[in-house]
């Protein structure tokens, strides 16, 4: 039995992180599935995994850890040698690159992008109002976060290397949601962000997460 | 020699006094460049160049420049590994791991509400803005749930993500600074026996104090 476990659901864009940085490095995992509609992850025994009450929880053997980029960041580290290198090895300056673009995800783009992945994807496969005035406002901050990609993206081919890496990783699963609402157009209007666009979200292991959705 | 540690920014911006904390616990000297935000620097093509997001901190050393604070905290841990509290971003992978999950959830839980509520509560008066108390009620709210977590955690362990201070407990420093000391909700903490004792710890270390001054003497 695999010693990694991911406890989560597919439809969640932090546990498809995590199972996205999995299936880049080729490790064995089991998913076991955490019923939210039934409100699973509130229970005191997903709470001993995550005291947030959030998915993902993650467990290594011992190891248990909660947020989806402390995940990663662990596996990428612990797994460096398997599957796609996800870090950018050699000196603190270029791991440093690194990092600051993962921070950016997490700081900048996550904010409104989930924002407006939540008004445009979740609230009507929910059956709830989209609120137009959220969807303005965010739409706006994004296209400025955007703006500093587009710049970026014309320097280097992906983020932080010229090679696909975790910070690139990062953007994936609230990329897909945009790509399926009216919001994509932020994506597409940007030439090099769309260029960027289409190449993550062809990777095969991207694919394998997704497949995991219509299961 | 000048110094090539650089962090641009004013000490009383939460995001800079992050950083200023992390180079004083590690021992790094830094020189401190002020930025006149009022006036917008910030903004300024020349700033742009060096944090493409308008905000601060943006922070140089010899040939790297870098932003985002948590970034710029992380890597001043792995350059100087050997230099101050060695252990502040942990010694071995399995502390590492612990910590990196602590500082998301600062990053990811606590500091949402935390910077809204110290923007309505602590800037907004003092800037003449109008407060928006829906918002401050929501995010109270928000944090008070998030603190629930940290009360039952801090029961269990010393620090956040063990028995030693580390980049987890710092990260928080800055919002929860003043929250207790500039405005009226500092009890959130101070009333929750483990926070309380837990921000009694980390707000009375050398270099949390060394970073009030700086906030101080720049007023």
């Amino acid at each position: 039995m695999a010693a990694i476990k991911v406890h989560g659901s597919p439809l969640s864009t932090a546990t498809q992180r995590v199972l996205a940085c999995l299936y880049e490095k080729g490790v064995d995992f089991q998913f076991v599935s955490i019923n939210m509609a039934a409100g699973e992850h509130k229970s005191d025994n997903f709470l001993a995994l995550n005291p947030f009450g959030q998915v993902p929880a993650f467990e290594d053997g011992d190891l248990k850890l909660f947020e989806s980029r402390a995940i990663t960041h662990y596996v990428a580290h612990e797994y460096a040698d398997k599957g796609t290198q996800l870090l950018i090895p050699g000196s603190n300056k270029e791991a440093a690159v690194l990092t600051l673009w993962q921070e950016v995800e997490a700081q900048q783009f996550n904010s409104p992008s989930s924002t407006l992945a939540w008004e445009l994807f979740y609230k009507p496969f929910f059956g709830t109002a989209t609120d137009a005035a959220k969807v303005e406002e965010n739409e706006t901050k994004l296209g400025k976060v955007l703006d500093v990609y587009e710049t970026r993206l014309s320097q280097s081919r992906y983020l932080a290397s010229d090679y696909f890496t975790l910070a690139d990783l990062y953007h994936l699963p609230n990329i897909q949601c945009l790509l399926a609402t009216s919001a994509k157009k932020l994506l597409e209007s940007r030439p090099h962000v769309n260029a960027w666009v289409k190449e993550i979200t062809a990777r095969p292991a991207w694919s394998k997460v997704l497949a995991m959705q219509k299961q | 020699m000048a110094t090539p540690v650089k962090v641009h920014g004013p000490p009383l911006s939460t995001a800079v006094s992050r950083v200023l904390a992390c180079l004083i616990e590690k021992d790094v000297p830094f020189q401190l460049i002020p930025v006149n935000m009022a006036k917008g620097e910030h903004k300024s093509p020349d700033f742009l160049k060096i944090q493409p997001f308008g905000q601060v901190p943006a922070f140089q050393d010899e040939a790297i420049s870098l932003f985002e604070s948590r970034a710029i905290c992380r890597y001043v841990c792995e350059k100087y590994a050997e230099k101050g509290n060695k252990g502040l971003y942990g010694t071995n992978p399995l502390a590492k791991a612990s910590i990196d999950q602590w500082v998301e959830a600062e990053g990811q839980s606590f500091n949402p509400p935390s910077s809204v509520l110290v923007f309505q509560l602590a800037f907004a008066p003092r800037m003449k803005l109008k407060q928006d108390e829906s918002l401050i009620s929501q995010n109270e709210t928000k944090l008070e749930k998030v603190l629930e977590v940290y009360e039952k955690r801090l029961g269990e362990s010393r620090f956040l993500a063990g028995d030693e201070f580390s980049l987890a407990d710092l990260s928080h420093l800055p919002n929860a600074h003043y929250l207790v000391t500039a405005t009226d909700r500092g009890e959130m903490f101070t009333s929750k026996k483990n926070v309380g004792r837990w921000w009694g710890e980390i707000s009375s270390r050398d270099s949390w104090k060394k970073v009030v001054d700086m906030q101080k003497q720049s007023t």
